[in-house]
């Protein structure tokens, strides 16, 4: 007992010491641990979904661009610049602190999940993807060309000069010296993300054993018996479906402030398939499987980007790092699922597998 | 009027399309109960084989008249197209047959993204022009404008339709399938070979797919290794609509969708006032997708089939 909190702690100062290490080698290096946190987040959030509820959901990116536009249009000049209404009200334009920012991504990103949800989950798994890739499609569309006649999201240029975010009048985005030590903004988004994604993984934990999650996973491993056992399985999935999109738009509103800048060209259907190979790749329904899936697939193009150089002279330039991470991605996800259908780190099992299923 | 006719004529070009790859979806659906995500890829795959070789016969024997060269190239992207939907289904989902329905789902994504990326190496990102050897004169009908093209493809996609009411329904490989899709286990037990026809279902789906591919390729005049997935996914839809596993539904849904689109894409503007342009087209068929699912599950010609638990 006293073994296992010793490991808890180095574990704790490990994480806390690591960004000061990276920030050593170059900013950039905290910014690939930035985005890594950010991905567990989303793939923790979807986790949700696909992992306990068993729905596959292919438009996740969606709430993720939910959160980060709402943060996006919300901490911009963008409203004021373009509608005179907004400009007589708010001239300075909102500009809206954490505590207000992520309640409401919370719950604009839970409307949207279950306002999905309410038309599709009647149906079962394999339409329920497409449903869902249709709809992250749509919300994509939508940012593209809502530039006219109302210029909402400035189309595919995207939403730019979002505030950072600020905590108690402390500005994440400078430069801070304490103790003498002094911390980068990334660093200091990385703590932040850290924080939250703790949160996200012990409301998870928290989740999966109570009254709940166990209702979920009855209903992923049987939906007809789950019924008959007296679960209202319509209302868990919509709940599961506006959690699982909460964690997402959290996540969206942190993105859109950490990179200042949000375009629909960061919410392609390429990037639901990376939350879901996560998911999938890591163990459906681990927490620590889908934190080892997160941080291998949002690493992985940047290792990647060593390795590419050689062999993109070797193979003409038909071999980029993006080609080669998508590649990869293809292959771990099929292979993973012939050899280990369980994930790389699966849940232990208790009592039935899934596989008895036919 | 000439607009209505136009669009009418477009809408069933495009309908026709999504009829032929529809129903590869539909009989692979109908027999397996899985979404062959890799359809559309397939067909991107059979289009740029069909480039690639109208490529090198136009260099390499140019005399060729382009009748010619449209059906020798037709022909081996057919069996280019067969081989590797044959080697999809080996590969990735056979060995799947009794895991969970969400993981030959998840290995039918991997092998799309997978032939996008095999694609993008082969044959480079680059938007490719699709030659056009057909003669491009167009007809007019009653003010509207029709190409040999457009003509070639309604009537391809007419005669597909045909050879397949009669391969399902008069032959003795349309019976084992049918056998199949109603009940695999029996129909094997009455001496049918399900391996062998579900191979069969997918080689048939690649060839209606890689003929489709070509007919997009060449009215559109473009191809490129992202052609194949919207076509894919809407064709999906058409099937959905239509009722999936049948393959009138298909047909159906297909020519309903392609009228759909192409109708909306004319009128959007217009109606609305200039608040949604054509650029919204996509939209459409989700539209379509969510409602028909939402209301009537089964399709327009679907029977009700009860969930396998």
């Amino acid at each position: 007992m006293k073994n296992n909190k010793l490991q808890w702690i180095i574990g704790g100062i490990a994480l806390l010491v690591l960004p000061l290490i990276l920030q050593s080698f170059g900013n950039a290096w905290v910014r690939i641990a930035d985005l890594a946190l950010l991905y567990v987040m989303l793939a923790l959030g979807l986790n949700i979904v696909v992992g306990y509820a068993g729905l596959l959901d292919l438009g996740y990116v969606a709430f993720y661009a939910v959160g980060a536009y709402m943060f996006g249009l919300l901490a911009s000049p963008h409203l004021t610049d373009n509608f005179a209404w907004f400009a007589s009200n708010f001239p300075e334009g909102l500009h809206m602190s954490l505590w207000m920012v992520i309640p409401v991504a919370l719950l604009l990103a839970a409307t949207a999940g279950v306002l999905l949800g309410i038309p599709v989950l009647k149906l079962r798994g394999d339409y329920l993807a497409i449903v869902t890739l249709g709809f992250g499609e749509i919300i994509r569309i939508f940012m593209n060309n809502l530039d006219h006649p109302v210029n909402v999201t400035n189309g595919p240029k995207g939403i730019g000069m979002i505030d950072s975010v600020q905590i108690f009048g402390f500005d994440l985005a400078k430069r801070h010296d304490i103790l003498g030590i002094s911390f980068n903004s990334v660093t200091l988004y990385y703590y932040l993300f850290l924080v939250l994604v703790i949160l996200t993984i012990i409301i998870c934990y928290r989740l999966q054993d109570s009254r709940i999650g166990r209702a979920w996973m009855a209903i992923r491993e049987d939906d007809i018996a789950a019924k008959a056992m007296g679960i209202n399985t319509r209302n868990m999935k919509l709940l599961a479906f506006g959690m699982g999109a909460s964690f997402g738009g959290v996540a969206g509103a942190m993105f859109s402030a950490f990179q200042g800048f949000v375009s629909p060209e960061s919410f392609s259907l390429m990037e639901s398939v990376m939350i879901v190979s996560m998911v999938v790749l890591g163990g459906i329904g681990h927490i620590p499987g889908v934190i080892l899936g997160a941080l291998l697939l949002s690493a992985l193009p940047d290792v990647l980007r060593y390795v590419a150089g050689p062999l993109q002279a070797m193979t003409d330039g038909r071999l980029d790092a993006a080609i080669l991470r998508q590649f990869l991605i293809a292959l771990a996800m099929i292979v993973v699922m012939l050899l280990r259908p369980r994930g790389l780190w699966p849940a232990p099992e208790h009592g039935k597998s899934l596989s008895q299923k036919s | 009027m000439d607009i209505l006719l136009q669009q009418i004529i477009n809408g069933l070009v495009l309908g026709s399309m999504y009829a032929l790859i529809a129903l590869g979806y539909t009989m692979v659906y109908g027999i397996i109960q899985l979404i062959n995500f890799a359809h559309g890829e397939v067909l991107m795959v059979g289009a740029l084989t069909a480039w690639s070789c109208i490529g090198f016969m136009q260099s390499a024997m140019p005399w060729a008249p382009g009748w010619l060269m449209l059906l020798i190239a037709t022909i081996i992207a057919c069996v280019v197209a067969a081989a590797l939907n044959y080697a999809i289904e080996k590969i990735a989902y056979k060995p799947l047959r009794n895991s969970p329905r969400l993981a030959p789902l998840i290995t039918a994504i991997g092998m799309s993204l997978m032939l996008q990326t095999l694609a993008m190496i082969v044959w480079k990102p680059n938007y490719k022009p699709f030659p056009t050897l057909l003669p491009s004169t167009p007809f007019q009908i009653g003010g509207a404008v029709i190409t040999v093209t457009q003509v070639l493809i309604l009537a391809v996609t007419a005669i597909s339709l045909i050879a397949m009411v009669y391969l399902v329904n008069y032959t003795r490989l349309g019976r084992a399938m049918r056998a199949t899709a109603e009940n695999p286990r029996v129909a094997a037990l009455m001496g049918v070979k399900p391996d062998m026809v579900i191979s069969a279902t997918f080689i048939i789906g690649a060839v209606l797919a890689a003929i489709a591919g070509i007919m997009y390729a060449s009215n559109y005049g473009t191809a490129q290794h992202t052609m194949g997935f919207l076509p894919g996914l809407k064709a999906f839809t058409a099937a959905v609509f239509g009722g999936i596993g049948n393959l009138a539904g298909a047909v159906v849904g297909g020519v309903l969708l392609g009228l759909i689109e192409a109708i909306g894409a004319g009128y959007i503007g217009p109606l609305t006032g200039g608040v949604l342009g054509s650029n919204y087209v996509d939209i459409f068929a989700f539209i379509v997708l969510i409602i028909v699912l939402t209301l009537r599950p089964s399709g327009l010609l679907g029977e009700r089939v009860a969930d396998r638990a």
